[in-house]
């Protein structure tokens, strides 16, 4: 049953004087939707999205998208630039709380929590709910606190030294730093620096990884380890990235949505299913219009 | 078919207008000659008439009657008094400050206007600051004319640029940086003190320096509180009363006699090599950071 929530009351961090206009907008679209373009996936869901609309200011960034995402399965967010897809992965982790005058309605459900819930700590969310940029970003500091930070301001009581390097291993980069892991983590590689970014988000122990792009900075060879990295993440954690590129979402995603911006420009979920069928039969005309290249 | 030769040599327009910016170039240098010139002549001035007073007597004696016995020990000593308070003072409120506008105050028309008083307090005349410090911190708290008086009056003065070069270094901090913090779980004053605070420490001590030796020139305002005073002795608590090498500098120039003069200009010396190396240790401290 799908759950419909009055817009959450403004915290303090929002511009107290706009008001956007409330009403989402008649969804056109969805008379054009064709409603097999998108299915529910029958593992069990990590995220149960229900009507989920987005506000910057008064500009509608996401209309009532509706999706559940799998667990222990790579969910692929794709779509032309300014369609939402960011939008959407930062709404998971509440990382649009940092932006201001951000106003989101619907619901985000996590394990059958409302992360918008007016209860929930968005540090408690984002715990579980690891990240990884588009543009590398490790801190300043060694190899070994870049890793350790994370654990160290969550309380982590055990063997930090061993976490460390867990972290690494999982995160394939431990052989290429074992020996430098106090050097700092700005003088890897593009490719190293993103790893080391995906050992750090593991090393807080997180249910799923969000990845906005992981790839766009980083060079055909590093992509490739970032991916075999991804298809081996899979077996443990939920991944759900956000690319620009169509082919790294048909190598390495099991499920696909296809994310375009309505006349508003206003990101809408236009078709997801597993991947192998949205690049090779798509449902929706628009699906087949942009991966077959024809804009976008 | 033969075509004409292309002739790249400015002709014409082409001509007069380089002529124009050429010209311009010479029009701005001369501006910039205009300050570095008096600012040349001021030094070779002071130098001259005061070169001939420097001496370690001149540094370790107490202020005289006698031009030729007087000495910048008291004052140096207020000085160091004032500038090390303030410092203690003004950098916690100062950046404590900071913080809060740059990474946790909402975004609303309240915070502009605290920002846009900032840039003003930073422009209001140091007398102001006298008057209030004469008011508050002499008379309302009792301090009278004490280097306590001096330092909270000095601090109150600083604070607007302290706060403004602390802002400008946190907003050097990129934001990627923040959200790698904050994606990892961590809260908004962890990411403060563990990624923020490291990353704009070398412009907040920047900015602090540069506030301090500003500072040390400051004279109307300690005037204003009843630093003006003829001191004969070391200063060991912050609840005595002080004088300060700027004030010193006044009162030789307005004595009569042609001595005293000397004397001024060696005190000028004195506190230029002061101010000027803690211009220099800021611009260190900034280069060290900018390439690691």
């Amino acid at each position: 049953m799908v759950q419909l929530r009055s817009p959450r009351p403004l915290s303090e961090g929002e511009l107290q004087e706009t008001k956007p206009n409330v009403e989402p907008h008649s969804i056109t679209s969805s008379a054009a939707r064709r409603p097999d373009a998108i299915i529910d996936p029958p593992e069990d869901a990590v995220f149960s999205i229900s009507e989920l609309s987005l506000w910057y200011g008064h500009k509608q960034a996401l209309g009532d998208v509706t999706f559940k995402i799998p667990v222990n399965r790579v969910t692929a967010l794709i779509g032309p630039s300014g369609c939402g897809k960011s939008t959407l992965i930062r709404c998971l982790n509440r990382m649009n709380d940092l932006i201001t005058g951000v106003r989101t309605i619907g619901v985000v459900s996590y394990h059958g929590q409302d992360v918008y819930a007016p209860d929930i700590d968005p540090v408690e969310v984002r715990r579980r709910i690891g990240m990884v940029f588009q543009k590398p970003n490790p801190f300043p500091k060694s190899i070994y606190e870049n890793v350790a930070f994370g654990a160290k301001v969550n309380g982590y009581k055990g063997n930090m030294g061993q976490l460390v390097e867990q972290s690494l291993r999982q995160a394939a980069l431990w052989n290429e730093v074992k020996d430098e892991l106090k050097k700092s983590g700005l003088a890897l590689s593009g490719g190293q620096q993103q790893r080391l970014c995906i050992a750090r988000a593991l090393a807080v122990q997180p249910d799923v990884i969000l990845m906005d792009e992981p790839c766009s900075a980083l060079d055909p060879i590093a992509t490739l380890k970032i991916e075999d990295l991804i298809r081996e993440l899979v077996k443990d954690y939920t991944i759900i990235i956000v690319t620009h590129n169509m082919q790294q979402a048909a190598r390495v995603s099991d499920y696909t949505a296809f994310m375009l911006a309505d006349e508003h420009g206003a990101g809408r979920l236009i078709e997801y299913r597993p991947a192998s069928e949205v690049f090779t039969n798509p449902k929706d005309k628009r699906t087949e219009d942009y991966i077959t290249g024809r804009f976008g | 078919m033969a075509t004409a030769p292309v002739i790249l040599r400015a002709r014409g327009r082409v001509a007069v207008r380089q002529a124009v910016s050429r010209a311009s170039a010479y029009l701005f240098l001369g501006a910039s000659l205009v300050g570095v010139f008096v600012l040349l002549l001021l030094a070779y001035e002071t130098i001259s008439v005061g070169a001939g007073r420097l001496s370690w007597d001149f540094i370790s004696n107490y202020p005289s009657r006698f031009a030729e016995r007087a000495g910048l020990r008291s004052s140096a000593i207020g000085t160091v008094w004032v500038l090390g308070l303030t410092v203690i003072m003004a950098l916690p409120v100062a950046v404590g400050t900071a913080i809060w506008i740059e990474e946790f105050a909402p975004r609303n028309r309240a915070l502009t206007v605290v920002k846009l008083n900032l840039a003003n307090l930073a422009g209001v005349p140091s007398i102001i600051y006298g008057v209030l410090g004469l008011t508050v911190f002499s008379r309302f708290f009792g301090f009278g004319s004490t280097i306590m008086a001096g330092a909270f009056t000095v601090s109150l003065m600083i604070l607007p640029m302290t706060v403004i070069a602390s802002q400008e270094a946190i907003r050097q901090v990129p934001s990627s940086i923040r959200d790698g913090a904050l994606a990892l779980g961590a809260t908004q004053w962890q990411t403060v003190w563990y990624h923020v605070l490291p990353g704009a420490a070398p412009g907040i001590i920047t900015g602090i320096i540069l506030a301090v030796s500003r500072a040390a020139g400051e004279t109307a305002a300690l005037i204003m509180i009843g630093a003006f005073t003829f001191i004969a002795f070391d200063n060991t608590s912050p609840f005595e009363d002080f004088t300060t090498v700027p004030i010193q500098i006044y009162n030789w120039t307005i004595r009569p006699q042609e001595e005293f003069r000397e004397n001024a200009a060696a005190a000028i010396i004195v506190l230029m090599v002061a101010v000027l190396s803690l211009n220099l240790l800021a611009a260190v401290i900034r280069e060290r950071f900018r390439r690691s």
